[in-house]
């Protein structure tokens, strides 16, 4: 009894080699889309009247932010599924995207502090954004440090998806409280979401390069959730078959 | 080309932060190429179990 | 069973249980002033910058020491198995729950609050500020317990013990923080902290509301 038409897809031996033909797929989109993107960056968009070339580093630090904060949803999305369907491969694909998530969210970190020392003078800013990402990158951490306290696989997929959930629904007050302690504290606007006035080439930069992490995020994903459906599976004969 | 790659006196930042970023793609994909190759040594690992217990059995 | 029923059951049975060990609540008390104590001794006591710092370093030090009496709150019951036998009854086990994490509350977070003044007193804050961060601290610690207990059910028997459950709920206990400390800090600068306290409040309902569901969920998952 072969089910029909998407959820065809929804056991992990089905869903295996199709990850497998896709991930190449996206990973050439990402290639393309990133050379496209730096193009943009470096080449075609002007030097910033203010901040000069060092302003660059938002073709690279405003697209981490944002996949740092989209790829949490996207877990949560995930999540959900799992536990409203007892999907095995919804917590798997939540599970494989943790770490890509925990990479923006660093690399945004990391840029914004380079970004800052030419701008305000400073490594760090306490920010709003900065902040709230600095709290994201620790609700990631939580979430794999939970995957690896909990042996038992079943259980973990589920406890992680708990945690995902609640923290989602965090995610947004944590902003905004953020946001208001940032309001009330700064004295000089010492802000990176005050950008400088965006040319229209500065934006396409920045769009290009999300689209390019975007390809990035699901090629990297599939690559990984393969990868946990054959840890999983090992002692099935589909996965021995394709071993051999 | 020197001038480009002098980011008009930032070149310290701009190059600290997309470096960073190769370097955590580069440190990601050597990740991903790791934990492929050991799923396959354990499901490798499983079928010669798997091959020892059909003999014995 | 009803939920009233069960609610009064868990509470009962819980304070019973805390009454027995007064040791252990009396330590996380301690623990509280022990921890404002030391900011003082890292940094410079000037009686101005204490005074500005004391909202800040209260509420940090009463997460901390929340998250010290957490693991109390499953553990006992969990080694015993008869946190299995609570999942299984008739009884709603989000009621059952939610007695648990009352007790928890009184035991733990309302003797804190009765405390607090020593702090704010360590710290020279003022009458009415030190008022301010008491109502905070009503408002603001059953969150605190939700987060918690949520926490403290997804990381039942798992490695890592109370340094996991702290990477777990303080990061989500940062709203809680900002508003709370917030609230004293805006009531000093004369703008009032109405809004501070609006938030906690709602923060207060919803987590009581979502709490009890969510954490026998968590509870029930770490019976797997």
């Amino acid at each position: 009894m072969a089910a029909s038409g998407f959820f065809r897809y929804s056991s992990p031996a089905s869903f295996y080699p199709l990850a497998g033909r896709l991930v190449p797929v996206f990973g050439w989109i990402a290639a393309i889309l990133t050379v496209a993107g730096l193009y943009i960056g470096f080449v075609v968009a002007p030097t910033d009247f203010q901040q000069g070339e060092s302003y660059r580093i938002i073709f690279m630090h405003v697209p981490a932010a944002w996949m740092a904060m989209f790829v949490y949803l996207v877990i949560a999305g995930w999540s959900a599924a799992s536990l409203v369907w007892n999907t095995r491969l919804s917590a798997m694909m939540a599970q494989a995207l943790v770490p890509t998530g925990a990479m923006f969210a660093f690399v945004s970190l990391w840029s914004g502090a380079f970004w800052g020392r030419p701008t305000w003078g400073t490594y760090w800013v306490w920010d709003a954004r900065l902040t709230s990402t600095l709290i994201l990158l620790f609700l990631y951490l939580g979430l794999m440090a939970l995957r690896s306290a909990i042996e038992d696989q079943r259980r973990a997929d589920r406890a992680c998806a708990v945690l995902a959930l609640v923290g989602s629904v965090n995610v947004p007050i944590i902003y905004f409280s953020v946001q208001w302690w940032n309001t009330l504290h700064q004295g000089a606007s010492v802000s990176l979401t005050a950008a400088p006035k965006m040319a229209e080439t500065m934006l396409a930069g920045m769009l290009v390069m999300s689209l390019a992490a975007w390809a990035y995020t699901i090629a990297v994903a599939l690559h990984r959730v393969r990868s946990i459906i054959l840890e999983r599976e090992a002692h099935a004969r589909w996965t021995q078959e394709l071993v051999r | 080309m020197i001038e480009w790659l002098s980011m008009g006196g930032y070149a310290y930042y701009v190059w600290m932060s997309y470096g960073m970023l190769a370097i955590a793609i580069v440190l990601e994909l050597f990740s991903l190429a790791a934990r492929r190759r050991h799923a396959l040594d354990q499901v490798a690992q499983y079928d010669e179990e798997a091959g020892f217990e059909e003999k014995a059995g | 069973m009803t939920a009233g029923a069960a609610i009064r059951w868990g509470l009962r049975r819980d304070l019973a249980l805390a009454m027995r060990s007064r040791a252990e609540i009396a330590i996380v008390l301690v623990f509280f002033l022990l921890v404002t104590s030391l900011f003082p001794l890292g940094l410079d006591p000037d009686p101005a910058l204490l005074a500005k710092i004391a909202p800040g370093i209260a509420w940090v030090a009463a997460l901390l020491a929340s998250l010290l009496g957490l693991p109390r709150l499953f553990a006992a019951d969990h080694a015993d198995g008869s946190l299995e036998q609570l999942a299984l009854a008739a009884a709603p086990l989000p009621a059952l729950v939610t007695g648990k994490v009352l007790a928890h509350w009184v035991a733990t977070s309302l003797p804190l609050i009765l405390l607090a003044p020593l702090a704010g007193i360590q710290f020279g804050l003022e009458p009415r500020l030190i008022g301010i961060l008491i109502a905070t601290l009503l408002l603001g610690t059953p969150v605190l317990a939700w987060l918690g207990a949520i926490g403290a059910a997804l990381t039942l028997g798992a490695r890592g013990g109370a340094a996991l459950l702290a990477l777990l709920v303080l990061p989500l206990a940062v709203p809680v923080l900002v508003f709370g400390a917030g609230a004293v800090e805006s009531t000093r600068a004369g703008l009032g902290a109405q809004a501070h306290l609006s938030l906690l409040g709602a923060g207060a309902i919803l987590s009581t509301v979502f709490g009890p569901f969510v954490t026998a969920l968590a509870v029930r998952i770490s019976f797997e």
